[in-house]
């Protein structure tokens, strides 16, 4: 109230009247703006729906609780085609954000790898990494899936020829089939013991960094924690009677059954998104790298750090305050073009809810269902990359 | 692409701004001097574009008989090739007149899509092909296949049904781009492919890299009545749909044929003679020209032409009549009276 006072003599004393006071007139603007979006959505939403009533099409959600009839190749949860199509949907959600996550994680380790090749003084990994650079960044990625795709697809034999590359690993166009262990209660103890290890680990590298910063020598971490981290586990391994049943692929008639099998489909997808997306990586870390000042190097250098070490220890924690925004970019990027598995054949949320919308015909609600996921996964990842951005930058005393 | 033209479709819906749907068809056609169908994106026999651009088939024949009826000039037709996926919005929206393009008429499709089914110009079942070496003899040895198959058309529910009726497993390679499906399974990517019969006889002729090396199996797991489709709320236009289609079986019973049409004209058939326009009345009810009917059986042909041209012994793909046949030959076609 006393601010509304002072706001409107203030305007009234330099003579002019309430809609020339600034915040009268930028709360104004806002209302008007709010208003108008409103009106074009509701105008929108309106005509739509009195279009539709007029055509006969169907309407509203209640679609997603009927049975969907149609079988998905890939599923993480179990699935039939006498599950809704909430569900399929569910299902189709769960694979794109498989393939997200695990296309976020080797782009960051390929990228991060490239980025410093591109920057090695060795002539010949500069110039391989160069080209694999230019080539990747510079042709479309729909192309680039369909190639790998046909690659998996064409190389490989047939299920009944396929190539073991591996005891019980087998390579076929029907995809990477290997053996994964059946599960046994002694693997959970193993699982325990690994936990521990890895918390000795922990323990073990806080000390051997205190005891360096006061006496100067170093420990051998590493090799401590991988002792720590795999003889524990393998340890209860041995005392349990060493229980490992595998679940192994074998050809039952025209597929492998048993064991896990990767999909070309999705290997290619993922193989594509990785090989196009750690290009734009690599040449973000390049110039993180390359904004962190020459002096730093050499200064370290000359404090007597080996170079892995001056990479490690000085250069990357600078670089990485420049890398991470535009990293949030390309893990924003990779999430959205995984939905061009739809022009290779894998079951990705994209796929599945085209498929809906024409069982169905209700394009404007699948639509409205597509665009609110993927905004709803990009803000998702971009807020976790805010938190994370707070957390790197530099705090300034 | 494919997306991005089904988000226009449905921009186009809720913006209001599909123009076809402010007046009726016919008007619009007449206007516009030119029918446009949608099609199939290439199926040898029902809808196949030539280096030239040139249409054939089926599907594309039923629509230049349209053409002939209401334009009364077969050519003035225009073709838009539409993916499964593409081809129901198309309709909605108003980017095509008419589909003439191998769609299975359903309940959902009329009830919910909002459209109207015309006679049937093709009733198909759908099958399975398989490589012959896999000694497969029948869709029941199918169990654990990988099967390639479009996405969003009955095929793809069919094929979940068939296998859950039949207590099989199976895994789907969902590709919408038909070329795309048929590589994948000449590739050896899937164990069998599934569509319509006739365009398992299609694909077997025209994109096998040796024909012979595949077979389609002998079970038939569903009914799939192919029927041109309009929009609903336009009953004029779905009336003339209706008996042109009904004018073409006509035609083949009453031994009208492209050939004879003009010495038909003279027929002592009162039936004949109401059908071709020797006595009006016809068009005018389905607001037409008296010749609706003779210049469509005249430019395009009769039904029998038609099916024996692009799908029967006529074409490469073979096909018998079977149930295609006219219901005086023991078949499924059967007109309702021109009268």
């Amino acid at each position: 109230m006393a601010v509304d006072v002072r706001g409107s003599l203030r305007g009234a004393a330099l003579g002019g009247t309430w809609w020339r006071d600034p915040r009268v007139r930028s709360l104004g603007y806002q209302i008007g703006s709010v208003a108008i979006v409103t009106a074009l959505v509701a105008y929108f939403a309106h005509n739509a729906s009195v279009n539709m009533a007029r055509q006969g099409i169907a309407s509203g959600f209640g679609f997603l609780d009927r049975e969907a009839g149609f079988e998905i190749s890939t599923a993480l949860i179990p699935y039939s085609p006498a599950d809704t199509y909430g569900r399929a949907l569910l299902v189709g959600l769960l694979n794109t954000l498989v393939v997200a996550a695990v296309g976020c994680v080797l782009t960051t380790i390929f990228g991060v790898l490239l980025g410093i090749a591109r920057l090695s003084s060795n002539w010949l990994l500069r110039q391989v990494t160069l080209w694999y650079v230019e080539i990747f960044r510079n042709t479309p990625l729909l192309l680039q899936l369909v190639v790998w795709w046909d690659l998996l697809r064409i190389s490989a034999p047939g299920p009944r020829d396929a190539w073991q590359i591996l005891p019980n690993i087998f390579v076929s166009n029907r995809g990477l089939a290997y053996p994964v262990p059946v599960w046994h209660e002694a693997h959970i103890w193993m699982l325990v013991a690994m936990l521990i290890g890895i918390c000795l680990t922990i323990l073990v590298a806080r000390w051997a960094r205190q005891r360096q910063e006061r006496t100067g020598e170093q420990f051998h971490t590493i090799l401590a924690g991988i002792g720590l981290v795999v003889l524990p586990p393998l340890a209860v391994f041995l005392a349990a009677g060493a229980p490992l049943d595998l679940d192994k692929p074998a050809l039952a008639g025209f597929n492998f059954q048993g064991g896990v099998i990767i999909s070309p489909e999705f290997a290619a997808l993922l193989f594509g998104l990785v090989a196009n997306t750690s290009a734009f990586v690599a040449e973000i870390v390049r110039s993180g790298i390359q904004a962190v000042s020459w002096g730093q190097t050499e200064a370290a250098g000359a404090l007597g750090l080996r170079q892995g070490q001056v990479l490690r220890l000085v250069v990357l924690p600078q670089a990485i305050r420049v890398i991470i925004p535009p990293m949030t970019s390309e893990y924003l990027s990779l999430t959205k073009n995984s939905s061009l598995a739809v022009g290779i054949g894998f079951a990705d949320f994209v796929s599945v809810a085209n498929t809906e919308m024409n069982q169905t015909g209700q394009a404007i609600e699948v639509i409205t269902i597509l665009m609110a996921v993927y905004l709803t996964i990009s803000l998702a990842i971009s807020a976790a990359m805010n938190v994370y951005n707070k957390y790197m930058a530099l705090v300034e005393r | 692409m494919t997306s991005l033209k089904l988000l226009g479709v449905a921009l186009a819906v809720v913006l209001g701004a599909a123009p076809a749907l402010a007046g009726p068809t016919l008007d619009k056609i007449k206007a516009a001097g030119v029918v446009t169908c949608g099609v199939s994106t290439g199926l040898a026999g029902f809808s196949m574009s030539d280096q030239q651009g040139n249409y054939t088939g089926l599907d594309v024949e039923i629509c230049r008989s349209f053409a002939a009826a209401i334009l009364g000039d077969a050519k003035k037709a225009k073709f838009v090739p539409l993916s499964a996926q593409q081809r129901f919005t198309a309709l909605q929206s108003g980017e095509v007149d008419v589909l003439t393009r191998n769609t299975t008429e359903t309940l959902a499709r009329e009830a919910d899509l909002g459209f109207n089914f015309a006679p049937v110009t093709f009733y198909d079942g759908q099958g399975f092909m398989v490589a012959k070496k896999l000694n497969v003899k029948s869709a029941k040895e199918l169990n654990g296949a990988t099967v390639c198959v479009q996405p969003g058309t009955t095929t793809e529910l069919n094929l979940a049904d068939y296998f859950r009726t039949n207590k099989m497993q199976m895994k789907p390679l969902v590709i919408e781009k038909l070329d795309e499906v048929e590589n994948a399974f000449f590739a050896g990517r899937c164990d069998a492919y599934t569509t319509d019969r006739s365009g398992l006889a299609a694909t077997r002729i025209s994109k096998a890299p040796a024909p012979d090396d595949y077979v389609v199996l002998p079970e038939v797991i569903s009914k799939e009545p192919l029927a041109p489709a309009v929009r609903t709320g336009d009953d004029e236009w779905l009336h003339i749909v209706k008996w042109v289609v009904y004018a073409l079986i006509d035609a083949e019973e009453k031994g009208v044929t492209s050939k004879n049409v003009d010495q038909m004209l003279t027929s002592d058939d009162p039936e004949v003679k109401r059908m071709l326009g020797a006595t009006p009345g016809m068009g005018k009810s389905l607001h037409l020209d008296e010749k609706w009917a003779y210049n469509a059986v005249k430019q395009v042909g009769n039904y029998g032409e038609i099916f024996e041209r692009n799908v029967g012994k006529d074409s490469p793909l073979k096909l018998d009549r079977g149930v295609n046949a006219l219901w005086s030959n023991e078949g499924l076609m059967y007109a309702m009276p021109i009268r």
